[in-house]
């Protein structure tokens, strides 16, 4: 009675873990023997072997970690910045209609644009430092938050509100039990997306210009054509998204716990 | 069945409706004005029991907007003891037909919210929320969501949540709409003792007479909308304590059905025909 229904008879959670992990050494696996054999060439794929152990050695000697941190420090920057933003003026937008009735199109415009563009002009103002990578993450995670904090103010059941008011809830008691709930529980659930869209502006904005993070050491390899640079880059930002989203995964589990359980297909796995 | 307490007989009546007409702009024509309640005048004495019935669409929402002061008359007034209405109802609790427990708070959260409304620190609003969850029978389950409940749970959170910031009128929109037969028997007998333990007034909203009689010691009948009006009322004389089970069975409750539905038929028939033809 207690089982959970599987409609496809799916094995089990370890079996499936090991199908997995099959992909993953079958990928390296044909890397390793296409470009033992010269099919591929080393030069311009590099060498598994090659790019685990420059990753190791960046690892064991140190030199990443100030990168990390600094791609980090900007992911958390730009969320969190973004984020208080988005909710400001979401529910600022949602609460005045006239607001959001002429500000619509513009906004809408901004959101439009591809924000790569502004990197260069971020670069301009704020320098090559993080705050130019930091700008470039708010802009993508400012609309994120803003239009789910609207959705979310806008969508608040008209009964629950009701109801608030009729047991006596002032304007500030609905804005704290009622409307911010309520955001939150939107914003949440696009958590993943934002901090993902902060870290895209800050690993960007480090490829476009500046002197620490992990775009910037994917580029300085790229300029130099260490292929086998470029991709233990790589191996090393895939490493931090699947650590951050399974910090973000956990975060959502304790502050949601309220919502109904849905089907969780999607989360740690990456 | 005298009441004990030797209270000073209440000059105003708990609730006096007077020429109460709402009219709304319709949503299918332009300019069009769609009028939902006609010129209804009522009034619900203190500890009364009143039940109003009438076909889908006759505006019985509207009228208990009106009184929780949600929605503002276009003519007429509400007179809450004595009063001009104007702005929320501080005097009326309000039960509504849908889910209105807020789903981000638990059960004993959402119990306590009128109290933390109104100033008690969440600690003690708590405390106090604790017995209140005992008497609709859920004291095991204060920790619940609403989505970890089922309908008839959520429908005593309710109740406590409603009852809890001790309302002297109780308004209920069809609160027992959406249960089944079973539960929601149990529940009118539930509700039944709860305010003869402590008789405030009830504005009872419902389409079903057979629980409109139940429970009420006044019955009102709406006519079918637009423009609905009140075209009937009755004294449901018959003994409390009462098992609405039990005394549905009861010649007077029957003679009672029978004329009160001789009256509803012909509106709930007008009604249907209206439905039919948008």
């Amino acid at each position: 009675m207690a089982a959970t229904p599987r409609p496809k008879r799916l094995p089990g959670r370890p079996v499936i873990l090991l199908l997995q992990s099959f992909v993953l050494v079958g990928f390296f696996l044909l890397w390793h023997v296409l470009t033992a054999t010269n099919i591929m060439s080393p030069f311009f794929f590099g060498t598994p072997l090659a790019v685990l152990e420059r990753t190791w050695k960046d690892f064991a000697s140190g030199v990443i970690w100030y990168h990390l941190y600094i791609t980090l420090l900007e992911t958390l920057l730009a969320f969190a910045i973004g984020t208080v933003a988005g909710i400001v003026f979401g529910f600022w937008f949602a609460r005045a209609p006239l607001v959001s009735a002429v500000f619509d199109p513009y906004i809408k415009a901004v959101n439009a644009l591809p924000r790569v563009v502004l990197a260069p002009i971020f670069m301009l103002w704020l320098g090559l430092g993080i705050w130019s990578k930091v700008a470039l993450g708010v802009t993508l995670v400012f609309f994120i938050v803003f239009f789910n904090v609207y959705q979310g103010v806008k969508e608040v059941s008209p009964v629950v509100l009701a109801n608030a008011r009729m047991l006596g809830a002032s304007s500030r008691d609905l804005l704290r039990h009622v409307y911010l709930p309520s955001a939150l529980a939107w914003v949440f659930s696009s958590l993943h997306t934002a901090v993902g869209f902060a870290m895209v502006g800050a690993v960007v904005g480090e490829y476009l210009g500046s002197a620490a993070g992990l775009g910037y050491r994917i580029h300085q390899a790229e300029g130099v054509f260490d292929t086998v640079g470029v991709f233990s880059g790589m191996l090393v930002l895939t490493i931090f998204v699947i650590v951050i989203d399974a910090v973000v995964t956990v975060i959502e589990k304790r502050l949601l716990h309220w919502r109904p359980q849905e089907a969780h297909t999607t989360g740690a796995q990456g | 069945m005298s009441v004990a307490r030797a209270a000073p007989p209440a000059p105003h009546p708990a609730l006096a409706i007077e020429g109460v007409t709402c009219s709304f702009a319709s949503a299918h024509e332009k300019g069009a004005v769609y009028t939902a309640v006609r010129d209804v005048h009522f009034t619900v004495g203190t500890g009364e029991f009143v039940s109003i019935v009438g076909p889908t669409g006759s505006g019985k929402s509207t009228i208990l907007n009106v009184i929780a002061g949600l929605l503002a008359p276009s003519a007429g007034r509400a007179v809450v003891f004595g009063e001009d209405l104007h702005g929320i109802n501080p005097h009326a609790g309000y039960m509504f037909q849908a889910d209105a427990l807020m789903p981000w708070k638990s059960a004993l959260d959402n119990v306590a919210a009128g109290l933390e409304f109104r100033g008690v620190p969440r600690a003690e609003a708590r405390e106090r929320a604790r017995p209140w969850l005992a008497r609709v029978g859920l004291d095991r389950f204060g920790e619940r969501f609403p989505h970890q409940l089922s309908g008839g749970m959520r429908k005593r959170v309710a109740l406590a949540q409603t009852l809890i910031v001790d309302p002297k009128i109780i308004l209920m929109d069809e609160p027992f709409s959406a249960l089944d037969v079973q539960t929601r028997q149990l529940m009118e007998n539930e509700l039944l003792d709860l305010w003869s333990a402590d008789r405030k007034s009830v504005v009872f909203i419902t389409h079903d007479l057979e629980e409109a009689i139940a429970l009420s010691d006044r019955v009102l009948v709406l006519s079918a909308g637009p423009g609905a009006r009140l075209i009937g009322e009755y004294r449901i004389d018959i003994d409390r304590p009462r098992d609405v089970a039990d005394i549905r069975m009861t010649p007077r409750f029957l003679d009672l059905h029978r004329e009160i539905w001789s009256q509803l038929r012909d509106e709930v028939l007008k009604g249907y025909a209206q439905t039919k033809l948008q």
